[in-house]
């Protein structure tokens, strides 16, 4: 008998979150859309999109939705893509704002500039299969890591897909390539951690 | 593909335009609010909203006014996009490329070819592949929305009546467009030619939206949304995002809230902007949009756009 497929949501209070969910269910993982603090008890993972961090932050601060998903990803496994990886880093800068802190690193945001500046890259990546496409839309700029994370790729001199244990993040937007092997990576980071 | 306005990098279209809707996924299930000045974008960051769209004039005003409505003073563009970390779009006229090249190299992060702008084109749109930034615009049918996609558009707002409160046309032109699309999805192939004659657009689209069952870009509602059920409402009937213009800043007519003079116009704006932001992420939650509503403080007036002159229309400006 096959273990139960692990419980994984996206957070849905804005954003990219049904071209995530997509991706996840072209790799065998249906996920649930959250958008109340009560749904994240059942759930064994969760992804939080691209979008508007300052609008993210609204809404959590609202109904102490804040605390309950600090709660979660500093206990299980969360993936973060751009306004994501703002919102799980423990530094926030451009301007400075409040962040969960689950992953050891300093973002500043909208560190490339406006949308004119959003860009499509090919780079070198740690993930095996060869390089790696990068969707950059008004990114985010990792500036700072701790030693105990992993990059995973970088765009010059910047990580831009880095791993602290359960938490993976990305500055750019896979979920808009159609390349699968990060959300891959977050899978198999799940299931590792529910076995 | 990019060669003819000198602008910013070049893309390959098909790049660009990845980028272009992948900015449009990013603001999906969020408000974008029309403001005028600063103090008004700080407003509308600090309610929640995903975006602003930076103008001279809320459309209400636009309508009790008259004369011509153009771009925005790059002053008050530039102004705003300084107070804001989120996107700030602004509008060209239809047709206007120069108004919309003008715009690109301010570095807005999306142009609206609006209809609430006074027409500056009576036959064409602006050609919205020669931008790398990406163009919103409006329709009130799928060809209408179609002949916008093949010019470029990102990003299709279903036009309601602007500057009226009214939502009518909003829900109109949205079950429209809606309704188009099923129709689609159940053609045989070798009737999907004579689709696209009477829709009067590209075949390849109407192709791909028959097989998909939905636009090939992200499909925003606006156009005379007031109140959170309003936003409940479109949100609902099929909208992804909700643009509100005079809904928030406004109270009758032309005149707007003096929400820098008076303490409580101000937080009449706030309740607004914070109460439709938030029936936007619980539009099917009847229970928080009643309390979204109960927070609501005042409201704008509002004009029913059955009162409108068929000449005084915005909506049918464009094609």
């Amino acid at each position: 008998m096959t273990p139960p497929s692990p419980a994984i949501g996206v957070l849905a209070l804005q954003g990219a979150f049904e071209v995530h969910a997509r991706r996840l269910a072209e790799l065998g993982a249906d996920a649930i859309l959250v958008r109340k603090p009560g749904q994240l008890a059942a759930l064994d993972a969760l992804v939080i999109p691209g979008g508007e961090s300052t609008t993210f932050l609204k809404h959590l601060e609202r109904t102490g939705f804040y605390d309950v998903l600090n709660q979660f990803v500093h206990s299980k496994p969360a993936f973060g893509t751009c306004a994501g990886c703002i919102l799980l880093a423990k530094e926030v800068t451009n301007p400075h704002q409040p962040s969960l802190g689950a992953l050891d690193i300093a973002v500043e945001r909208n560190a490339y500039g406006r949308q004119n500046d959003s860009t499509i890259l090919t780079a070198e990546t740690s993930l095996p299969g060869g390089s790696l496409e990068m969707v950059f839309i008004r990114a985010p700029r990792i500036t700072r890591i701790s030693n105990g994370i992993e990059v995973l790729a970088k765009r010059g001199d910047s990580p831009v897909l880095v791993r602290q244990g359960h938490i993976l993040a990305s500055t750019f937007h896979p979920e808009l390539s159609d390349d699968p092997r990060v959300h891959q990576l977050f899978l198999d980071i799940v299931r590792s951690s529910t076995l | 593909m990019t060669e003819n306005n000198g602008f910013g990098k070049q893309h390959d279209s098909s790049a660009g335009l990845r980028l272009k809707t992948g900015l449009a996924e990013m603001l999906k299930g969020g408000v974008i609010m029309d403001v005028m000045n600063v103090a008004q974008a700080r407003i509308a960051e600090e309610a929640g909203a995903v975006a602003v769209m930076a103008l001279e004039r809320v459309p209400a005003m636009i309508r009790a006014e008259g004369g011509v409505a153009r771009m925005a003073s790059p002053r008050l563009i530039k102004e705003i996009m300084a107070a804001c970390t989120i996107p700030v779009m602004a509008k060209a006229r239809i047709g206007h490329f120069a108004e919309a090249q003008t715009l690109q190299s301010l570095g807005v992060d999306f142009i609206d070819e609006s209809e609430v702008l006074t027409p500056a084109d009576e036959q064409h749109h602006i050609d919205k592949h020669a931008f790398t930034t990406p163009f919103v615009c409006g329709a009130k049918n799928l060809g209408e929305a179609l002949r916008r996609i093949s010019e470029g558009a990102a990003m299709i707002r279903t036009k309601g009546e602007p500057g009226t409160g009214d939502v009518v046309h909003a829900v109109t032109h949205m079950r429209t467009i809606v309704r188009e699309i099923k129709a689609l999805t159940v053609l045989r192939e070798d009737e999907l030619y004579a689709a696209a004659k009477n829709l009067q657009a590209p075949y390849e689209l109407v192709r791909m939206v028959a097989q998909s069952g939905k636009l090939p870009v992200p499909n925003f509602s606006a156009g005379g949304i007031a109140t959170p059920a309003d936003a409940s409402l479109m949100m609902q009937l099929g909208a992804e995002t909700i643009f509100v213009g005079s809904g928030i800043f406004m109270k009758e007519g032309g005149t707007p809230l003096d929400i820098e003079k008076s303490d409580d116009e101000r937080k009449e704006a706030i309740s607004r902007a914070r109460a439709i932001v938030l029936a936007t992420l619980h539009y099917d939650d009847p229970k928080i949009v009643a309390e979204a509503s109960e927070s609501v403080i005042g409201s704008m007036k509002g004009l029913a756009a059955a009162a409108i002159e068929e000449k005084n229309l915005m909506q049918t400006r464009g094609w």
